[in-house]
């Protein structure tokens, strides 16, 4: 399967200080790859999917997608590619389906339309009806307000997906829920989609992912 | 109506101090603790005006362009340090970009009135116009600006989960900033234009109100004042937004990236 994006030595480290939030961190995200990343609280999980969306700035290595270096003015292109879900979901206060509408409000979905019977489709996959949408979000659970950020990245296609903890603090069944559909997401597309998602739950790691990394003090290897 | 006006003296000075020492009986009185403040307050306001006084004395009868230079160079940097000193939140940099921004937009806008406005005042740098000038527009443009830095600051902290979501799905920094940006320079421009809503209604401004004083005829006054109030609102947006933008640019790299550790590293 082909490469969609790679980490070249990413290093990145505190400011005026010594320490490395991330060392000599090479890895390789091929098309259909389903990958886990673990390891303790501070071990540079966070740390390390925002340097793969280039959210922060890095000090050492190199970002490559599809084997090319992403340029400065790329990166906007990139992230609408290679979309970082918080482990928190961020949403605006307003409806369910404002905030999903929310991105085609950027100038890169511009030629993309928001389909509202598709993400119907999405809610009814985990048990929700098209009056959810319609929902105030600040009324959401934790876990409505995941499911919610999920559909809204999902939506816009992207080819990674970078889970960060997304089910830390949901219920068995909501967690069950969040997997129902980047696994949907994973198998809707021909061309091959991947998605890195950090866990601590060590069952879940075992149905969600097909290789496992790693991190210690920042750095990765395979488990 | 002549040009005349009345010459206060020492005695006169002494007398508008005591209203100050009745306020701090008032403050003892009611145990309200600002009669320190409110002293210290009017020394500084008689030392600073005192000296102020003879540096103008000192540059009016010298008349050079030098020095008219120097005079407003040095309260251009004061009025930007100023900008910052009222900000909460700061970032590598803010001195610079509030400088700046104070110097470039009241600097024109007072190129503007004195080359253009006032084209008579022979020569150009004629301290009696372009002193007064400058310092009114640098006053008003150090509130717009310190105000728009502070609410940009206030924004981005407060709603740095927002913009960080807006990158991740593929803004670009100015989609994720914009919101924030315009509330700045909105903030800014508020104060400027609440004062131009009620202006010879609820009060008269303080160059029309001394002009009339000096006997200036009350058309004259209020063309002078007219025109200042339209200067320095020029100068606020264009200091504000000067000011927001050169910190928009530090903030947000060309990475898209929003640089949130740098905001409070000073």
């Amino acid at each position: 399967m082909p490469t969609l994006l790679e980490a070249r030595e990413l290093g990145r480290c505190l400011p005026l200080g010594e320490t490395w939030l991330l060392r000599d961190v090479s890895l390789e995200i091929n098309a259909g790859d389903r990958l886990a990343v673990v390891g303790p609280t501070g071990a540079g999980k966070t740390v390390l999917l925002r340097a793969l969306a280039m959210l922060d700035p890095f000090d050492a290595g190199e970002i490559r997608w599809h084997n090319q270096p992403v340029a400065d003015v790329e990166i906007p292109d990139f992230r609408r590619q290679v979309v970082y879900l918080h482990q928190r979901p961020v949403l605006w206060e307003q409806s369910v389906e404002t905030n999903l509408r929310l991105p085609y409000e950027l100038k890169g979905h511009a030629k993309k339309q928001f389909d509202r019977d598709r993400v119907v489709a999405l809610f009814e996959h985990v048990g929700r009806d098209a009056s959810f949408l319609g929902k105030p979000a600040r009324d959401l659970s934790g876990g409505e307000g995941q499911l919610v950020a999920l559909i809204r990245a999902m939506q816009l296609d992207p080819g990674i997906l970078l889970l960060d903890e997304p089910t830390a603090a949901l219920d068995a069944a909501t967690s069950r829920s969040i997997e129902q559909l980047v696994a949907r997401w994973f198998e809707e597309s021909s061309s091959g989609r991947a998605y890195l998602w950090v866990s601590h739950d060590s069952e879940q790691v075992g149905r969600i992912a097909q290789q496992v990394y790693q991190m210690t003090a920042g750095s990765i290897q395979r488990a | 109506m002549q040009s005349e006006y009345i010459e206060l003296t020492y005695v006169e000075i002494g007398l508008a101090s005591v209203l100050i020492l009745i306020n701090g009986a008032v403050s003892l009185l009611l145990k309200l603790r600002l009669e320190r403040s409110l002293l210290l307050a009017a020394v500084r306001t008689v030392i600073q005006l005192v000296l102020i006084g003879l540096v103008l004395d000192w540059v009016f009868d010298l008349n050079r362009w030098y020095a008219v230079l120097l005079l407003v160079f040095g309260m251009t940097v004061v009025a930007g340090g100023a900008a910052v000193h009222r900000t909460e939140r700061r970032y590598p940099g803010i001195y610079f970009d509030a400088i700046l921004s104070v110097w470039i937009s009241s600097w024109l806008m007072a190129a503007f009135a004195l080359l253009v406005l006032l084209r008579r005042v022979d020569p150009w740098y004629q301290a009696q116009y372009s002193i007064p000038l400058v310092g009114m527009i640098l006053g008003n443009t150090l509130t717009g600006v310190s105000l728009g830095l502070n609410r940009l600051g206030e924004e981005l902290s407060s709603h740095r989960d927002q913009v960080e979501l807006m990158l991740t799905l593929g803004a670009t920094r100015w989609e994720a900033a914009r919101r924030a940006v315009q509330q700045a320079v909105r903030t800014g421009m508020i104060p400027i234009i609440n004062s131009m809503m009620i202006v010879g209604i609820v009060s008269l401004p303080g160059m029309m109100t001394g002009q009339l004083l000096a006997g200036v005829e009350p058309t004259q006054a209020v063309m002078y004042q007219i025109v200042i109030m339209f200067l320095i609102a020029s100068g606020i947006a264009l200091g504000t937004l000067g000011a927001v933008l050169l910190s928009y640019r530090r903030l947000f790299n060309d990475r898209h990236q929003f640089c949130y550790g740098k905001l409070d590293s000073v």
